[in-house]
């Protein structure tokens, strides 16, 4: 259960990124330039940094585990 | 052709439901109610619309020109923002878990024994 | 329950509850043909009473102000959540791992891209304060222009100095940036109730609509939830990344 389940995730990151950007397309459609606006940079700063921070805290620790833990 | 959006929001909705439910991962999880909730400012945003009417940002159209409604904007606007934040509180749970138990499954996630 | 169960519970669930949200959904008035009555009535009079020109800036700082307050504290505790969350455990301490938290190696960052971020900075300012406060004239507005405003010292962590950022964002001020932005909202708020008598009424001077002296307390309201929104999620990026770069667990 090791990065084999992570490596989906990172594929689903750059997934988010682009349904992000699809989001923002359809609201600018729907005539709320407001609403577009927030989307663009909530899902361009926003979001990816923290998932980008959080998997690589994750993956960090893994690899402390798996190095000092072997033996469990 | 007028029932599409919400359609596709609906679709969005149990997709990401089920996403939620069947995920190995709590990431992905958390991803996944992302997706929940985009769906709801579609439906939010769809029932807002009115045809042949532009943004209610008057300051190039005449007043008396047709927009669509700004109250759903409101709502949907400062929803992103904070689903933002709230996607970081549950990040931070994620790693703090991983931490406790070692792995980001949610059925290895126990109650508190120690 | 093992998963299997749980996906047959959800298998069934999900097909009531997807019916029933079909149903519902259909009984909506078609696509495109809205015929709110709030909606008509703020588009019909929100310029010439508001003197604003963009009414959703308008709703959200004004005519719903006290829906955008409670908003604003959802973002605010979830952050003070994150902190709590995020905090150093016994058994944990910072090492700074100098080379690596100065150079930013863990992404490879080539000089081309360390160049461009630092040329970003200085825009991404800009833009965000010209966001913030144009307001109620333009799309934008304290919440869009908060994001981007926090991007600012965010790029100057992608341009390979994490250190740097921490001196250009410091734990101690972006947290009272926050703290600020949050009670200036509510302070503004309660102008409203000493100056006018009701919480949260437009107390200022109108002006003239699509000035940028204009719509009253709507500048000052949405500069203070620039303000708090950029310092809340510059609160969660220094603390993920705290976690990210520096907290090393002590017990192994």
């Amino acid at each position: 259960m090791g990065p084999s389940c992570l490596r989906p995730t990172r594929f689903a990151r750059l997934v988010l990124g682009i349904y992000g950007l699809s989001l923002t397309m359809v609201f600018f459609v729907f005539q709320a330039p407001d609403v577009a606006l927030s989307e663009v940079v909530v899902s361009t700063v926003g979001l990816p940094v923290m998932i980008l921070m959080a998997l690589r805290k994750v993956r960090q620790q893994e690899d402390e585990q798996r190095s000092s833990g072997e033996d469990e | 052709m007028s029932f599409l959006p919400f359609a596709v929001a609906a679709w969005l909705f149990l997709a990401g439901l089920y996403g939620i439910v069947s995920s190995r991962n709590l990431i992905r999880t958390i991803l996944s109610l992302t997706i929940v909730q985009s769906a709801t400012y579609l439906v939010l945003l769809g029932v807002g619309y009115a045809d042949h009417a532009q943004a209610p940002i008057f300051a190039d159209i005449p007043q008396t020109a047709k927009a669509v409604d700004p109250v759903v904007q409101v709502l949907v606007l400062t929803d992103i923002v904070i689903e933002a934040t709230v996607t970081a509180l549950l990040l931070a749970m994620a790693v703090q878990a991983h931490k406790r138990f070692g792995s980001l499954d949610p059925s290895d996630l126990r109650a508190l024994r120690d | 329950m093992n998963r299997t169960t749980r996906l047959a519970l959800f298998g069934i669930a999900v097909a009531g509850f997807g019916f029933v949200l079909v149903d519902g959904l259909a009984g909506l008035p078609d696509f495109g043909n809205y015929h709110g009555v709030y909606g008509q009535v703020i588009t019909g009079i929100g310029v010439t009473e508001r003197h604003a020109t963009d009414l959703v800036t308008a709703l959200n700082f004004d005519i719903r102000g006290f829906d955008t307050l409670g908003e604003e504290f959802i973002l605010f505790g979830s952050v003070l959540g994150v902190v709590l969350i995020l905090r150093e455990l016994r058994g944990e301490s910072e090492h700074p791992n100098r080379h690596e938290a100065d150079e930013h190696t863990f992404a490879g960052a080539s000089e081309a891209l360390r160049a461009l971020g630092l040329m970003i900075v200085p825009a991404l300012v800009a833009i965000g304060v010209y966001i913030v406060v144009h307001g109620q004239i333009t799309p934008g507005g304290g919440f869009q222009g908060g994001v981007i405003l926090a991007a600012g010292p965010f790029a100057v962590f992608l341009a390979g100095r994490y250190l740097r950022m921490k001196l250009i964002a410091p734990h101690m001020l972006v947290e009272l940036g926050d703290a600020a932005g949050a009670a200036g909202y509510a302070l503004i708020g309660l102008g409203g109730l000493v100056f006018v008598g009701v919480f949260f009424k437009n107390f200022l001077p109108f002006g003239i609509p699509g000035h940028l002296l204009s719509a009253g307390q709507m500048d000052l309201a949405s500069a203070a939830v620039g303000l708090e929104v950029s310092g809340a999620f510059l609160v969660a990026f220094s603390e993920f990344l705290d976690q990210a770069v520096l907290v090393k667990d002590g017990s192994g």
